[in-house]
C-alpha cells in the first residue's frame, strides 16, 4: 500500500498496523488518530516530519494532520522527559489534595508547568480530570499508568523509583 | 437492591464467567426476535440515555432514518465530565455485558459496524477492552453469522487523546473521520445525517450496558425499577469529602443523605455539608438544604432546576472555597473550549479573569452581576451544550451562595484602570466616586460612595 512512500519511520510490520487501522474505518483519514499514536508510541512524541509522514501514509496535506494534533492534548507536539507526570487538579482530586501534589511534585523537581527537568528525565503537566475522581488525589505516567489515592510519601517513593530505573538503561 | 450492572460475582469481567451466569444468551434471544421488537422493549423500558441529557433511548433510536446507506453505532466511552468515573467501572468489571449490550443493539438497528470511543487517557481500560473484545471475536459472538444467524457485526475500538468536547455526540463523529472534532451543526441530527454522512446512534457505555437486561426481563420489569419518571438503575460516582468515594449502582430516586451517610460512610471528618454537585461539574449545585430532602433522579433534579447529569456527585464540606472551586471549573471550560463559538470561547475566560481577580481580593462590586451576565450571554448561543455546561456552574453557584462570593469583594475601594483595553477610555463620569489618581492608567474609586481615608494599595490593586 504504501510503496511509493520513503521509509521514514515504520518498518514492514508498522505499515501492516497502519493498514489494519485503515480497515478498521470507511475512509482513510479516519486512521489518522490511531496512527498518530503509533508516532508517539514509537517516537515519544510527534514533530514536524513526522506529521508530513503520517500526511503521505494517509494521503492527506501535512496542514490537516497539524491540525487535528495540535487539536487534541495527548499528542505532545515537543519532546516531554522519559517519565512526563501528569497531575490532576481538578474538582475531586483539588478538594483531596491534588492541587498540593502538584505543586509538591513541581517543588521537588524544580519545574513548572510543562517543563523538563535538565536531565531529560521528568517533565510535568497538569492535567483536567481522568476519571479518577473516587481514588483522588492521582497522577499519570506517559499516557498510561495511573497512581492512584495518593500520598506524599508515595510519590517520593515513585519518583526515586523511576530515577533509578532510568539510570540503569 | 437491584444491581443489573455492577453485579457481586467474582471475575465477572472474564468471558467464561460472563458465559456460566447466562452471558451472551440474551443476545441469543435478541437474534430470535424481530428488530422492531427489541426497540419496542426499549421503548417500553423508558430507558434514559445515562450520558447527562437524559434523553429516551427507544425514541432515539427511532429516529434512525431508513435509507440504503450504512448504519453506524458509536458507544460513547470518553467520560471526560469533571466528577464521573462510572464507564471505566463498566469496561473493568463488567465489559461482556457491554459489548453483548452493544451487539443486540446493532442487530436491533441494522448496523454493520459498531466503534466505541474510550478517552485516550484510559489505556488501562482500553486494553481492557481489547482483551475481551478479542474475547467475543474467538467465541464467535462478534464477527461474521454470530449463532449461526445472517447477522454479523464487527466491534472496533476507536482511542481519544484528550478533548473533552470529544463527549459531545457530533464532535465524536468527527473525531472519528480524522477531522479536528469540532461539534457540528444540528440539525441534520446524527440519526439522519451522523458519521461518514450515514446514519448514526450515539449511546453511552451504561445506557447500552442496560440493554441486555431490558431485553431478558422485558421492558416493562425495568420501568419498574426506581423512580418512575427515569427508572432503573445509576452508576453514582461519589466524589470529595466522603469518606467512602467510589462507584456505586443504585436505583434512581435514591435519597442523596442516603448515599452520602449510608453509602459513602457520611462526609469526612464528621463536618456538614457545604456543597453538592449531582452530576458532573456543569450540573447546579445544591445547598445542604437541598440535599437533604433531593432524590437522585433527574426529575426531582429538574423540579429544582438542576440535572442528574452523568450521576458524578462531588460533595464538599462546610471548609471549602466555593470561590476556588468555581474558579477550577470555568478553568476546566475555558481549557477545554473548542473555540468555535464566540460566546463559549471569549465568555469563557472572561469568567475566569473576573473570578480570578476575586479570588486575588481585587474583585468589583458589580463583578457577581458581571459574571451571572456573562453566563446567560453564553447559554444557549452555542454549537453544543458545552456553552451551557461552563455558563451553569457560574451562574447557579454564585445565584445560591451569592453571600459567600460577595464577602471576598472588598467593600469599599477598588484601583481600576482609566484605559479599558476593550471598551476603549473609561470616563470618570462612569458612577465612580474617585479617590484619587495613581497615575495615568490608574485610579482609584469607591463602589459604595464612601471615602475610605487610609486605603492600602498593596491589598487591592487592579493589574488591568
Amino acid at each position: 500500500m504504501f510503496e511509493n512512500i520513503s521509509n521514514h519511520l515504520f518498518n514492514s510490520e508498522e505499515l501492516k498496523t497502519v493498514e489494519k487501522h485503515i480497515s478498521k474505518y470507511p475512509t482513510k483519514m479516519s486512521a489518522i488518530m490511531p496512527v498518530l499514536w503509533m508516532v508517539q508510541e514509537k517516537e515519544g512524541w510527534i514533530s514536524t516530519d513526522n506529521m508530513k509522514y503520517v500526511g503521505q501514509l494517509l494521503e492527506l496535506p501535512y496542514e490537516h494532520v497539524l491540525g487535528v494534533a495540535t487539536f487534541y492534548t495527548m499528542y505532545f507536539k515537543k519532546p516531554v522527559g522519559k517519565y512526563h507526570l501528569q497531575i490532576c487538579t481538578n474538582v475531586s482530586c483539588m478538594l483531596c489534595g491534588g492541587t498540593e501534589l502538584f505543586k509538591y511534585v513541581s517543588d521537588k523537581l524544580g519545574i513548572k508547568n510543562k517543563e523538563v527537568t535538565s536531565d531529560g528525565i521528568f517533565s510535568i503537566e497538569e492535567v483536567e480530570c481522568l476519571g479518577s475522581c473516587g481514588t483522588a488525589p492521582m497522577l499519570q505516567v506517559n499516557n498510561k499508568e495511573y497512581y492512584e489515592n495518593l500520598t506524599l510519601p508515595q510519590v517520593d517513593e515513585l519518583i526515586s523509583k523511576f530515577r533509578s530505573e532510568a539510570s540503569k538503561n | 437492591m437491584v444491581k443489573l450492572i455492577l453485579k457481586d460475582i467474582p471475575d465477572f469481567h472474564k468471558i467464561d464467567v460472563y458465559e456460566k451466569n447466562g452471558g451472551y444468551q440474551t443476545l441469543k434471544k435478541a437474534l430470535g426476535m424481530s428488530q422492531q421488537e427489541i426497540i419496542d422493549e426499549v421503548k417500553k423500558s423508558n430507558l434514559k440515555g445515562r450520558g447527562g441529557a437524559c434523553f429516551p433511548t427507544g425514541m432515539k433510536w427511532s429516529f434512525l432514518a431508513k435509507n440504503d446507506k450504512p448504519k453506524y453505532l458509536i458507544c460513547n466511552g470518553d467520560e471526560s465530565e469533571p466528577g464521573s468515573f462510572k464507564d471505566r467501572e463498566i469496561f473493568e468489571k463488567n465489559p461482556h455485558q457491554f459489548l453483548e449490550g452493544v451487539l443486540i443493539s446493532a442487530y436491533a438497528l441494522g448496523v454493520k459496524d459498531a466503534y466505541v470511543y474510550i478517552r485516550g487517557e484510559y489505556w488501562r481500560w482500553i486494553n481492557m477492552m481489547e482483551v475481551a473484545l478479542a474475547d467475543a471475536y474467538k467465541k464467535g459472538y462478534v464477527g461474521k453469522n454470530i449463532f449461526g444467524t445472517d447477522f454479523s457485526v464487527n466491534i472496533h475500538i476507536h482511542s481519544g487523546a484528550g478533548a473533552y468536547i470529544c463527549g459531545e455526540e457530533s464532535s465524536m463523529m468527527n473525531s472519528l473521520e480524522g477531522k479536528r472534532a469540532y461539534p457540528r451543526v444540528k440539525p441534520p441530527f446524527p440519526a439522519v445525517i451522523g458519521v461518514w454522512g450515514c446514519p448514526t446512534i450515539i449511546n453511552n457505555i451504561e445506557t447500552l450496558t442496560n440493554i441486555p437486561e431490558i431485553v431478558k426481563n422485558g421492558g416493562e420489569w425495568f420501568s419498574k425499577i426506581g423512580a418512575a419518571a427515569h427508572p432503573g438503575t445509576l452508576l453514582f460516582g461519589v466524589s470529595g469529602h466522603v469518606n467512602k468515594p467510589g462507584v456505586y449502582e443504585l436505583e434512581t430516586g435514591t435519597p442523596l443523605m442516603t448515599i452520602i451517610n449510608d453509602v459513602c460512610g457520611g462526609v469526612k471528618n464528621g463536618k456538614q455539608i457545604k456543597m453538592v454537585i449531582p452530576g458532573g461539574s456543569s450540573m447546579p449545585p445544591l445547598t445542604r438544604e437541598e440535599c437533604l430532602t433531593m432524590k437522585m433522579d433527574n426529575e426531582s433534579l429538574k423540579a429544582i432546576g438542576s440535572a442528574i447529569g452523568t450521576a458524578g456527585v462531588m460533595i464538599m464540606d462546610e471548609d471549602t472555597d466555593l470561590l476556588k472551586v468555581l474558579k477550577r471549573i470555568t478553568k476546566f471550560y475555558y481549557h477545554e473550549s473548542c473555540g468555535q463559538c464566540t460566546p463559549c470561547r471569549e465568555g469563557c475566560g472572561w469568567m475566569l479573569r473576573v473570578l480570578d481577580r476575586i479570588d486575588r481580593g481585587e474583585g468589583r462590586q458589580e463583578d457577581l452581576d458581571l459574571l451571572i451576565s456573562v453566563a446567560e450571554n453564553i447559554e444557549g448561543n452555542t454549537i453544543c451544550a458545552l456553552g451551557d455546561a461552563a455558563a451553569w456552574p457560574v451562574k447557579w453557584t454564585i445565584r445560591k451562595f451569592r453571600d459567600e462570593f460577595a464577602a471576598k469583594i472588598p467593600k469599599h475601594a477598588v484601583t481600576i484602570p482609566i484605559l479599558n483595553k476593550v471598551h476603549g477610555v473609561r470616563k470618570e463620569t462612569d458612577g465612580f466616586n474617585i479617590l484619587k489618581q495613581n497615575n495615568e492608567n490608574e485610579v482609584v474609586v469607591s463602589l459604595m460612595g464612601k471615602v475610605q481615608e487610609d486605603l492600602n494599595d498593596e491589598s487591592v490593586r487592579y493589574s488591568g
